[in-house]
């Protein structure tokens, strides 16, 4: 697997307003492969928002260096080039969607690419097919609910046919059928298409769907490993702020009052399971 | 509250006037104008009409919607009626006092309104017909020409689709912020013109802090999807014209050139 | 006592419209006074709409809202007063904020109640007390402080009010676990210290089961469930069928139940969960 993102000792910080230095980022080195589907796990301002817009040049580090498919993102000239590879959906899905109809919002990117308007027409209806909104494309944006317009936002990053997405906290402001919808598409998006996903969330159980957990803290890594092995530090990652599912909380919380039971309990049915050949055992 | 006003007076449909290319649409209500207002001859001006009804009801809008397109208007229309009936000189019908009201006046006045209501009902069939985004597609392709005197055509064109596309967002935030407000108290219902301006201030700074967060963050979502103005952009709607647009092109021509035979060949008796 | 009383409450939105859509549809309820209740029901279940009804925000096309026993609609209401009386704090509240200090905006209401400046002066500190603001933030500008700490002048700007009834919707939306935990423990704060009649809308199962005594679940429109937690949480199935989940740790104790171990029909919190294993293994003998 070729490697798509690359950072290598970032540091970035940025002035206060009463002249401190706010380190965001501490010499951060981190790299993903093509097909990965990673999350980036952290409280707010851990740094992982910022290190994401380092990915796509929006952000270049003050030392150190990114590339992005191979390319500087500091170098200026590539920068156009950077971004039709390597797309960005936001937090709010209000604030990205750019035209009054929907298929004319997703074909915005690939406009701006000066891309021939027959292979846009192609690549809007299988972008919109992709992400299940086909059906809703003469609709206006704001007719849709959250979840739908977060699908939205993703099928204009879709049509530029990127090499990897990176999605910045896009399930914060949905509820959970919002949620859902998104996480399934973009799931379905890196096992179908083998698009590399990089998921930014403080959500541990849409964490728990990626294949590589990234956990960041005050700028630094914390942990990036598999899900299993990540979550199997719940003291840690309360310490740090952030929450583990239920499943794996009891599972501690019974070793620690000293029953034998895996240290790597994720899903449910792995709890259920354990936790019957605990009782059965003693049966 | 706010909910209920609506943007633009789109009525979708699938009519020929709805399919029509937006820019055929545009010339061609341009070009009505200019024939209401050649049109000196109550002939002239019954084609005028005759072409309304003729396109309104293909159209399918329903006509009580003209009659809605002109509320705004009739204080208009009463006052310019007003004027030319009594200071209009001529032939003296009614005469009391210092007001005198003459035939040439009470014409122009019947003239003058017709082509007022004329002219509004045929732009409103535009806008009724044609949706606001390919209405300002239309404008945009149609000013292309102007860009090479340095106006920014396609920066203004953009400009006018995001404000219609944020419209309804800022609609629904400031309904949000309204309830927040009232919901500590705020009193936006009673109170002297002053006191109610003051009482917007709890609205209108959370509205503006948020469209300005909006635009930074579209701003960024629209460089990240490369945008970087009309330079080297395409479109995915071309706009073709077609045969339905040409002979609606014809059919309008015809009714100018017959307007312009009209007020030859009949004695013209109306003022220009 | 009743705090919230409603009697066949009706909302019809747009009515007359081809748009009409009976958003809260013959309602009656009724909430005891210093009760904690979570909110849950769906996008669209008509759960907002319910909620602006308690404090005369929206007002009912049919039927009564009654707030301690009067009715809000009847004539000789003063519905102002009972904006105060009851505090509504809505999504992403930080987005209302608008005076040039934190001590401005929290004020906002106060004034409004027509409270002297020593009153005004008084609940200010109360309400950042309880949120957990420190008083150095609160001559500086709303628009300087972080994301979280906005949040939480938001809540104490009608914490300030001193209300009856607070009803937060989603107060923790986009925010950390941490930053929800905080907020969220900060209000059961407040209602242990002042025996205020809460309702708490969410989405997370797990808040609901952590932080309420009873659950209300509004379905399409209708009350569909008002009862304890446990009790609302052990009709799992019916709660799934209608869209919405529970508690991760319930649905493992309930799969454990089907496979015949003897534990409680509704486990929804770890503190219980644990209690629950250690329990049986107990009586195993271990």
């Amino acid at each position: 697997m070729p490697e798509i993102l690359s950072a290598k000792g970032v540091t970035f910080g940025y002035l206060k307003e009463d002249n401190e230095l706010n380190i965001v980022l501490k010499n951060i080195s981190l790299s993903i492969q093509e097909g990965e589907l990673v999350a980036i796990l952290g409280h707010n301002g851990s740094g992982k928002s910022t290190i994401a817009k380092h990915f796509n040049a929006i952000l270049v580090p003050q030392e150190g260096k990114v590339t992005a498919c191979g390319i500087d993102t500091k170098n200026e000239e590539e920068i156009y080039r950077i971004r039709q590879q390597v797309g960005m959906v936001f937090q709010n899905p209000d604030n990205q969607i750019v035209a009054t109809i929907v298929e004319e919002d997703v074909a915005f990117g690939p406009e701006n690419l000066g891309i021939a308007p027959a292979e846009i027409r192609r690549r809007v209806d299988e972008a919109l097919k992709d992400v299940g909104m086909y059906e809703y494309k003469d609709h206006a944006p704001h007719q849709l609910s959250g979840g739908q317009k977060q699908r939205i936002a993703i099928a204009g990053i879709i049509a530029m046919r990127p090499r990897c997405i990176i999605l910045d906290e896009p399930t914060a402001m949905l509820d959970p059928k919002g949620r859902r919808e998104v996480l399934t598409t973009i799931r379905k998006l890196n096992k179908e298409h083998n698009i590399t996903v990089v998921l930014i969330t403080h959500y541990m159980e849409e964490a728990a769907q990626c294949d590589r957990v990234v956990v960041m803290n005050d700028g630094e890594l914390l942990f990036d490993s598999t899900p299993r092995d990540v979550f199997s530090h719940v003291q840690i990652l309360k310490e740090v702020g952030l929450d583990v599912p239920q499943t794996t909380e009891l599972c501690h919380e019974l070793r620690r009052a000293g029953i034998n039971l895996p240290d790597d309990i994720l899903t449910e049915e792995e709890c259920v399971e354990a936790l019957t050949s605990l009782l059965e055992g003693v049966r | 509250m706010l909910r209920d006003i609506t943007i633009g007076q789109y009525f979708p449909g699938s009519s020929a006037i709805h399919k029509l290319d937006p820019r055929m649409k545009i010339v061609l209500t341009l070009a009505y104008i200019v024939m209401l207002f050649i049109a000196s001859n109550p002939i002239g001006l019954l084609i005028g009409i005759l072409f309304l009804v003729f396109t309104y009801g293909i159209s399918k809008i329903p006509p009580r919607m003209i009659l809605k397109s002109l509320k705004p208007v009739v204080p208009i229309i009463i006052f310019t009626s007003v004027l030319n009936m009594f200071f209009i000189d001529g032939t003296p019908l009614v005469a009391f006092w210092i007001i005198k009201i003459t035939l040439e006046g009470v014409t122009t006045a019947v003239v003058m309104s017709i082509r007022i209501i004329c002219l509004i009902a045929g732009t409103s069939l535009l806008t009724y017909t044609t949706s606001p985004i390919s209405l300002t597609d239309g404008i945009e392709r149609l000013c292309n020409p102007l860009k090479r005197f340095k106006l920014p055509v396609h920066e203004l064109a953009m400009m006018m689709t995001i404000a219609l596309r944020f419209i309804p967002t800022l609609i629904e935030e400031t309904d949000k912020i309204m309830s927040a407000q009232k919901a500590r108290g705020a009193d936006l219902e009673t109170g002297g013109l002053m006191q109610r301006a003051r009482a917007l201030i709890p609205i209108l700074i959370p509205l503006f802090v948020s469209a300005f967060r909006r635009a930074d963050e579209l701003a960024l979502a629209m460089e990240c999807r490369c945008y970087r103005g009309g330079e080297g952009r395409s479109r995915m709607k071309q706009l073709k014209i077609h045969s339905r647009d040409i002979f609606s092109g014809i059919f309008v021509a015809i009714c100018i050139v017959g307007v312009i035979l009209i007020n030859v060949y009949a004695p013209v008796i109306l003022p220009m | 006592m009743i705090a919230i009383k409603t009697e066949q409450l009706t909302y019809t939105y747009s009515q007359g419209t081809p748009f009409e859509k009976t958003a809260v549809d013959h309602i009656d309820l009724e909430i005891e006074q210093g009760e904690f209740v979570g909110v849950i029901g769906h996008t669209g279940s008509g759960k907002s709409t319910l909620i602006q009804h308690f404090n005369g925000l929206l007002k009912p096309s049919f039927g009564r809202v009654l707030i301690n026993g009067t009715d809000l609609w009847a004539p000789d209401t003063n519905i102002r007063d009972y904006r105060f009386k009851v505090g509504l704090v809505f999504q992403y509240p930080e987005y209302q904020l608008f005076e040039e200090t934190v001590f401005k905006d929290i004020a906002f209401g106060p004034t409004n109640m027509g409270m002297n400046p020593e009153q005004i002066k008084e609940s200010v500190y109360q309400a950042c007390h309880f949120v957990g603001l420190k008083e150095k933030y609160l001559e500086k500008s709303p628009f300087e402080l972080s994301g979280g700490q906005k949040r939480r002048v938001a809540i104490a700007g009608v914490l300030a009010m001193n209300p009856d009834i607070l009803i937060l919707d989603e107060p923790t939306a986009g925010l950390d676990p941490k930053g929800r935990e905080r907020i969220l423990g900060q209000i059961k704060e407040y209602h242990r210290a002042r025996h205020t009649t809460v309702l708490l809308v969410s989405h997370s199962m797990e808040d609901i089961a952590k932080y309420a005594r009873k659950v209300l679940v509004i379905n399409q429109s209708k009350v569909a469930m008002y009862d304890d937690v446990a009790k609302v949480f052990s009709r799992a199935q019916e709660i799934t069928e209608m869209g919405l989940s529970v508690p991760q740790i319930t649905r493992v104790f309930m799969q454990l139940r089907e496979r015949g171990f003897d534990v409680n029909e509704s486990v929804y919190t770890m503190d219980y969960a644990k209690q629950e294993i250690l329990r049986l293994l107990a009586e195993k003998g271990v």
